[in-house]
């Protein structure tokens, strides 16, 4: 019996095409998986099932839940519907809770608005809910604002706002994109276990088809408003038929070539380094608070190699990165690049050796400038701008597989992936010997991050770059680096060959990521066809 | 619709800066000349807006009024952008540094003072005239663009592209002038159509209670001023300075909200 | 909550000590000699000589800070020479006219901004939407003198429903004193509530569009519920600092629309001292009225850890 029943969907927001057709259903006790890239309409479907659509929406076809037409519920009725009949649960925990309400509150008021209870009973059921959320009473008072959280335990305080009237359908759109991995496991299994005991049908929309995997009983893939392919999951995985599907799978397990010819001579040595932080005055006149964020971190790069730090947010990697590039001041312990300590009086010529790319291609260039100023813009470590200067950017952006008519053109022209090309650009421009690549393809879609790493790889192939792989995802930094460290609160607890460590971790934390790190199964890249078996209605 | 809002406001505030330069090399009637024998007239064809209690043209009064105030309220928005910005950006630049803390708590004070009480000391010092309300308003003007910058700034103090200038070797101050000025700019213009607004009205208040400019030099404060015992015969004195303030100041809003609208890329996104 | 409160009051007697110091230094340090200052060029040496006696100028300069502080702190504010009497009666009389007036204006207006506001912004892109926004671009352009002016135009002189000025004392009864501030307080309130419904409405938009306001949605609130329950005092915190800013200037306002209806308040008092020369009033107006901008700045700080619950027990 589907609960719910998409069909032959369409939407059109101020005119414009955003979903054609979508077919897709949800049974109790089922998780349908919706994957797709930025653009496909993965969100947009879930909120079309919600009926909360931006204004200017138009929907056409289907969508019957529980045996009720969603497309002619009047508003009143879809507000008795929303969050009784369906619980949905967003991307964004920190962002989706009212700051200003305890969570007891507003969990409190899915039951109120839905049932003529007492505000005390209300509270009562929303301990309960919480409960169910893991967030036990003892430890998550209903009191407690949201910003006294973590952004897992709000995913959670959202979670039990969906799930306190114990809806037959759960909507999560993306719901542990933002976390980190092992958050991210946490809340998948809790999302697993509501769905295995309260018989909830569950749609789990993602951009991670191993995060789907692990997780659906079937799975629909969409592309640009359309579902390419759609089925049970383990099937679907191993007989991926269209194109697309095919070349997601590739992109997302994608090995890029790697020819590195490591050599010894050591270029980065980081030795015993400490940062520490300034906080918030302790009492009134009182002193200091110092928070430590990096505690005494060592590690070689040598030329020629890939290193990889990978570790979840707040564990100091980015301060680390800071510190290397010479915009931090450290308070105990050295870095020497090129032999020469990194600080204040590091020669520009030798910082010109280091260069960087940033995560986020949208914050990462002045929108003011063309492409040929900001990839130039390094030159400003030299003494004086070449004066073929635009002669070197035309090849830097012939190198990252850009035209040179780029460079006439503002960034604003160009998609996500071209703007990390340009990024690689920029930090190519002066040859360096080191490039950190902090979170470099964190934001890009999977098929865009097969091309840059592929493009990474090349290049470190050409010029004998060394890499500095930061990354909070593993099998990024399993496809890309020889070495990596895992970092956890400041440490590096564990350091070794990639292939080393993450067939054979040492550590306890490191076990920990590894373990819940989504993986796709083993056998889906290889071919071996299995029949396609009878839909169960 | 939006558009609409930048070409109105565009339109009326460019009749009022024409009039005003118009002003410079011809009037229908000279301002200082007494014409007793035409006082208190009314809208007639010799004079479109009547004549005051002196009986000289309201019409020429107006267009040289014009040229008081936008030259009051231009000077002023320069002495707070001149002020304030580098102030916002200097504090921006070293956030939660001393000079940040003390570039805020100056502008904290400054905010205590509303420029007509700035406006009283000075006048009760120095005598009162057109610079001590340029003055004034000026100084008001300082903490309003200090903190608009400083706030623009330090949110483009976080993004990527300052971190890549950082490595490319480049100190605070030439991030400041290159990152950070050129974009906070559509930010300054639309508070800058405000503030010169604001600088109008504020400028036709200080001179209708006697702080700003003093006659011979007309006003349009001082021309309602004026106008004000005679209100019950005489309102045309009354009606037409007050429409040219309200018709500037509207116009020069309307044209904010119509730059705001085009230069704002948070708001294009929300409505596309 | 405690800390953020004592900080905040810590910040509090900063401002009025900085305050205090640069008008100190604006009034009677700058002109020189504030004893020749008053009596002009012509005086004569001995009556300068008593007069600055009189008003104890012979100290040193922090000497004499520290006397007029002490003084301000006691009640004392000083003897105005033009009128021979203390600063703080001719004060204490004409307070009862700027205040009530700067009050009266500022009920009025946070009671027309806010419901033009939400409404504004609740019925967005309508008909309502659309003649609140015209009525308030109108509302903030006009100078609130000129308004004042057509209003005693209309009602006083045409319609004879109030009285064109002056104001009768509040021994003639609260409601004929009252009566005698609307016009002044309606042409105060205009703009300032214009400004606050637009304030308001925009606020309240941002919020609209915040994520939470889909999560409260999603749980089954109409658009209307989520406006009331979620984002109203959200958007509170903005409006705030508004209503904050607009006190000064409302007294500042209230100072200029006391000129069109005589009344004879503060801003009157501070013109004619100006024009006397009698710079010991002038200076005590001017720190009365910062004294009271900086603690409604203070009280708006409180209000805000009122709302917002990140600011408590923080900072």
């Amino acid at each position: 019996m589907s609960l719910l029943v998409i069909d032959r969907l369409s939407l059109e927001i101020h005119g414009a095409p955003i979903l054609k057709g979508v077919s897709l259903s949800v049974s109790a006790g089922q998780v349908v998986g919706v994957i797709g890239e930025s653009g496909s309409g993965k969100s947009m479907t879930a909120f079309a099932a919600m009926q909360l659509l931006p204004y200017g929406s138009v929907c056409s076809g289907r969508i019957d839940l529980g045996g009720r037409e969603v497309l002619a519920l009047s508003e009143a009725n879809l507000c008795k519907m929303r969050g009784r009949d369906v619980g949905m649960v967003f991307q964004e925990p920190m962002t989706a809770l009212n700051p200003i309400k305890t969570i007891g509150e507003q969990v409190a008021e899915t039951i109120l608005i839905h049932e003529d209870v007492t505000r005390a009973e209300a509270m009562e059921r929303a301990a309960e809910a919480l409960r169910r959320a893991e967030l036990p009473q003892d430890r998550f008072p209903l009191s407690r604002y949201p910003h006294e959280l973590s952004g897992g335990q709000r995913q959670r305080v959202v979670i039990a706002m969906a799930i306190a009237l114990r809806p037959k359908l759960l909507i999560a759109d993306e719901p542990t994109t933002a976390l980190d991995v092992t958050t991210q496991a946490q809340i998948l299994k809790l999302l697993r276990r509501l769905v295995d005991e309260e018989g909830m049908g569950l749609l789990l929309i993602s951009h991670d088809l191993a995060v789907v995997a692990d997780m659906a009983d079937e799975i629909v893939i969409m592309r640009k408003g359309e579902v390419v392919e759609s089925g049970p999951a383990d099937w679907l995985l191993r007989n991926m038929q269209h194109p697309y599907s095919k070349a997601l799978l590739a992109a997302s397990t994608h090995q890029p070539d790697r020819s590195a010819e490591e050599q010894h001579d050591v270029l980065l040595d980081v030795r015993e380094v400490v940062r520490d932080y300034t906080i918030h005055r302790k009492g009134w006149w009182g002193g200091m608070e110092t928070f430590r964020a990096v505690k005494g971190v060592s590690f070689q790069l040598r030329k020629g190699e890939s290193l990889g730090l990978v570790g979840e947010s707040g564990c100091g990697k980015s301060t680390l990165t800071r510190a290397i590039l010479g915009l931090e001041e450290i308070q105990g312990g050295e870095i020497r690049a090129f032999g020469v300590p990194v600080g204040r009086d590091f020669p520009n010529a030798l910082r010109s050796g280091i260069q960087v790319v940033f995560q986020d291609p949208y914050s990462s260039f002045n929108p003011r400038w063309k492409v040929a100023r900001l990839v130039a813009e390094p030159f400003h470590l030299m003494s004086q701008r070449p004066d073929d200067w635009r002669d070197r950017v035309a090849k830097v952006l012939q190198d990252v597989g850009l035209e040179p008519e780029a460079m006439d053109r503002y960034i604003h022209e160009f998609s996500g992936g071209q703007r990390q090309r340009i990024a690689i650009a920029r930090a190519l421009i002066l040859r360096p010997e080191i490039v950190i690549l902090d979170e470099a393809v964190s934001a890009l879609d999977v098929s865009i991050r097969a091309q840059i790493l592929d493009l990474l790889a090349k290049l470190q192939g050409e010029y004998g770059l060394s890499y500095l792989f930061i990354s909070h995802d593993l099998s990024v930094v399993r496809s890309i680096t020889d070495r990596v460290m895992v970092m956890k609160s400041g440490e590096i607890v564990e350091q070794g060959e990639t292939a080393a460590v993450f067939d054979a971790p040492q550590h306890e934390y490191t076990k920990q990521l590894i373990a819940a790190a989504p993986v796709l199964p083993a056998d889906v890249t290889g071919g071996e066809r299995h029949d396609r078996p009878e839909p169960v209605v | 619709m939006r558009a609409r809002n930048l070409w109105i406001g565009g339109l009326l505030s460019a009749v009022f800066v024409v009039a005003a330069l118009v002003s410079l090399i011809w009037v229908p009637y000279d301002v200082t000349a007494l014409d007793i024998a035409n006082k208190i007239k009314g809208p007639s064809g010799a004079h479109w807006l009547g004549t005051d209690h002196f009986g000289r043209d309201i019409l020429s009064m107006i267009m040289v009024g014009a040229r008081t105030s936008i030259a009051v309220a231009l000077v002023a928005v320069g002495i707070g952008m001149g002020i304030g910005v580098p102030l916002g950006l200097a504090a921006a630049a070293r956030k939660g540094s001393l000079l940040d803390e003390l570039i805020m708590r100056g502008n904290d004070l400054v905010f205590a003072f509303p420029s007509l009480l700035i406006a009283i000391m000075i006048t009760a010092v120095f005598g009162a005239s057109a610079l001590n309300a340029i003055i004034a308003i000026g100084i008001f003007n300082i903490p309003v663009f200090a903190r608009l910058t400083r706030s623009g700034a330090l949110s483009l103090w976080t993004r990527d592209y300052v971190m890549a200038a950082r490595v490319s070797g480049k100190g605070a101050a030439r991030i400041s002038v290159e990152h950070i000025l050129p974009n906070v700019l559509n930010l300054l213009t639309v508070q800058g159509t405000i503030q010169f607004s604001l600088g109008i009205l504020a400028e036709a208040g200080l001179s209708y209670v006697g702080l700003g400019a003093q006659p011979p030099i007309p006003s349009w404060g001082r021309m309602l001023a004026d106008s004000q015992t005679m209100i019950s015969f005489a309102p045309h004195m009354a009606l037409f300075p007050g429409l040219a303030i309200l018709l500037t100041v509207l116009g020069l809003n309307l044209m904010g909200d119509g730059l705001r609208d085009l230069l704002d890329p948070k708001l294009r996104r929300a409505r596309a | 909550m405690l800390r953020y409160f004592l900080k905040r009051l810590v910040s509090l007697g900063l401002s009025l000590v900085v305050a205090s110091g640069v008008i100190f230094l604006a009034l009677e340090v700058v002109p020189g000699d504030p004893a020749a200052y008053m009596l002009g060029i012509n005086a004569q040496e001995d009556t300068l000589a008593a007069l600055r006696e009189e008003l104890g100028l012979n100290g040193s300069v922090w000497a004499r800070y520290a006397g007029w502080v002490g003084g301000l702190l006691t009640g004392d504010f000083g003897v105005s020479y033009t009128y021979r009497t203390p600063v703080a009666e001719m004060i204490g009389e004409r307070l009862w006219i700027s205040l009530p007036l700067a009050l009266y204006a500022l009920t009025l207006s946070t009671a027309i901004a806010f419901p033009a506001g939400i409404w504004a912004a609740s019925k967005r892109g309508s008909a309502v939407d659309v003649s609140v926004m015209g009525v308030t671009q109108l509302g903030v352009a006009i100078p609130n003198f000129w308004f004042a002016m057509l209003m005693v135009l209309v009602f006083a002189i045409n319609l004879r429903w109030f009285s064109a000025g002056g104001f009768p004392g509040w021994d003639t009864g609260f409601f004929v004193a009252m009566k005698s501030l609307t016009l002044p307080a309606v042409a105060l309130a205009l703009p300032q509530a214009s400004i606050l419904a637009r304030v308001m409405r925009s606020s309240l938009l941002d919020t609209l569009s915040e994520d939470f306001i889909r999560t409260a949605r999603a749980k089954g609130l109409s658009q209307r519920q989520a406006l009331w329950r979620h984002a109203l005092r959200n958007a509170l915190i903005p409006v705030l600092t508004i209503i904050g800013l607009q006190f000064s200037f409302l007294l500042a306002g209230a100072i200029i629309i006391e000129n069109v209806f005589f009344l004879p308040g503060l801003g009157r008092l501070v013109f004619q001292s100006i024009s006397a020369r009698d710079l010991i009033v002038v200076e005590s107006v001017v720190m009365l009225l910062v004294f009271a901008v900086i603690v409604v700045n203070f009280a708006v700080d409180m209000a805000y850890a009122v709302v917002d619950p990140r600011l408590r027990g923080r900072r």
